[in-house]
C-alpha cells in the first residue's frame, strides 16, 4: 500500500443555471476584468488515499465521486490529480 | 395510524413535525433516531427539515447513508408512506426516492417566508383533502429549494400528474415574484412513480395551527390519515 493524494474537482453541470458563478462574474466585471465569459464556482476535494497503486487511487475514487462526492443529476467531477503523498 | 418522525443530527423540523401529527390530527408519533436500523412498526415515515450532518458537501448527501435510511428506502420500495419537507426532500433526491435536485436558491439567499401555492392535483394520498388548483399558503425557510431536473425527467413528471405543488402568485393579488427559489417549472412538491413517496420545499407541518396563520398544512396530514390504509 501506499500513500497517494487525491484531488477532485467537482463543477455544476454545464447549461444548468450557476448562480454562485453569475454573482462572481458580475464581482469581477465590477472591478474591471472585462475579459471575464463565465465563471463556474465548485468544488475541491483533496484525499490522502491508501492504495496498491495510482491506478487503483483512481479508480476507488471514480467510485467515491459515483457514489458520494458529486451529485450525478447536477454535477460532474474531474480527477484533477494523483500523486504519491 | 403512527407516524416516525426521523431525527439527523441537525434536523431541527422534527418537532414541528411530530406535533402536527399529535396535535393537529391526534395521531401517534415517535422520533426515529438516524443511527437506528428500525422503523418501530410505523405506517407513515416522515422526513423532516433541518441541516443534516450540517448540510456538508451538498444538502442531503450524507444524511442519506445513515442506517435508518435503509429501512425508509425499504419502506417506500414496499410502497409504504413517506413524507419529505425541506431538508427531507432534499435527502429523499439524494437517496433516490425521488428524481432530480435541490440547487442553492436563485437569488443566493435564504429565505424565510409564506409562500403561495397552488395544488396541482389532489389525487394523491397526500393532498385528497385539498381541492385541484386550490391556493394556498405555507412557510418556507431555505438557502437550496431550487428544485433542478433534465428536461425529460420535468416531462414525465408533468405527464404523469406527479408535480403536486408549484410555486403561484394569489389569485387575488397582481403576479409578482412569486418563485422564491428559481425552481424549474416553479415547481415546489412532487410524487415518487408510486405515488407513495412525497417531496416537497415548503413546511405544511408548520401550517396547522391557526395562531401561526392559515392553518393551510392541516389537509394534508388529514389526507393521510384517511386515505393511507393501517
Amino acid at each position: 500500500m501506499k500513500r497517494f493524494r487525491v484531488a477532485v474537482q467537482v463543477v455544476p453541470r454545464r447549461g444548468l443555471l450557476d448562480p454562485q458563478g453569475k454573482a462572481v462574474a458580475d464581482a469581477l466585471h465590477s472591478l474591471g476584468f472585462r475579459g471575464v465569459a463565465a465563471v463556474h464556482v465548485g468544488r475541491h476535494v483533496v484525499l490522502e488515499l491508501d492504495a496498491p497503486d495510482a491506478d487503483a487511487a483512481r479508480l476507488q475514487t471514480r467510485e467515491m465521486c459515483e457514489r458520494l462526492l458529486a451529485n450525478p443529476v447536477t454535477e460532474d467531477f474531474e480527477i484533477a490529480e494523483v500523486s504519491v503523498a | 395510524m403512527k407516524f416516525g418522525v426521523v431525527t439527523f443530527p441537525g434536523s431541527n423540523g422534527d418537532y414541528d413535525a411530530l406535533h402536527a401529527v399529535t396535535e393537529g390530527i391526534g395521531e401517534e408519533a415517535v422520533y426515529l433516531w438516524h443511527k437506528d436500523a428500525d422503523l418501530q412498526g410505523c405506517d407513515v415515515v416522515i422526513l423532516p427539515g433541518g441541516f443534516s450532518y450540517g448540510d456538508y458537501l451538498r444538502a442531503g448527501a450524507i444524511a442519506r447513508f445513515s442506517p435508518i435510511m435503509r429501512e425508509v428506502v425499504a419502506h417506500a420500495r414496499r410502497g409504504g408512506p413517506v413524507v419529505a419537507f425541506c431538508n427531507g426532500f432534499q435527502v429523499a433526491c439524494e437517496a433516490g426516492l425521488l428524481p432530480g435536485a435541490l440547487l442553492r436558491n436563485e437569488s443566493l439567499k435564504f429565505v424565510c417566508a409564506p409562500v403561495g401555492l397552488r395544488v396541482e392535483t389532489a389525487d394523491t394520498p397526500f393532498t385528497s383533502n385539498y381541492q385541484r388548483g386550490q391556493h394556498i399558503v405555507l412557510p418556507i425557510a431555505h438557502g437550496d429549494g431550487r428544485y433542478s431536473a433534465d428536461e425529460q425527467t420535468l416531462d414525465r413528471l408533468e405527464g404523469e400528474g406527479r408535480v403536486v405543488f408549484r410555486y403561484a402568485p394569489s389569485p387575488l393579488e397582481a403576479e409578482e415574484a412569486y418563485n422564491p427559489n428559481g425552481s424549474m417549472r416553479d415547481i415546489a412538491g412532487i410524487v415518487n412513480e408510486g405515488g407513495n413517496v412525497l417531496g416537497m420545499m415548503p413546511h405544511p407541518e408548520r401550517a396547522v395551527d391557526p395562531l401561526l396563520g392559515p392553518p393551510d398544512g392541516l389537509p394534508l396530514f388529514e389526507s393521510i390519515l384517511q386515505r393511507v390504509p393501517v
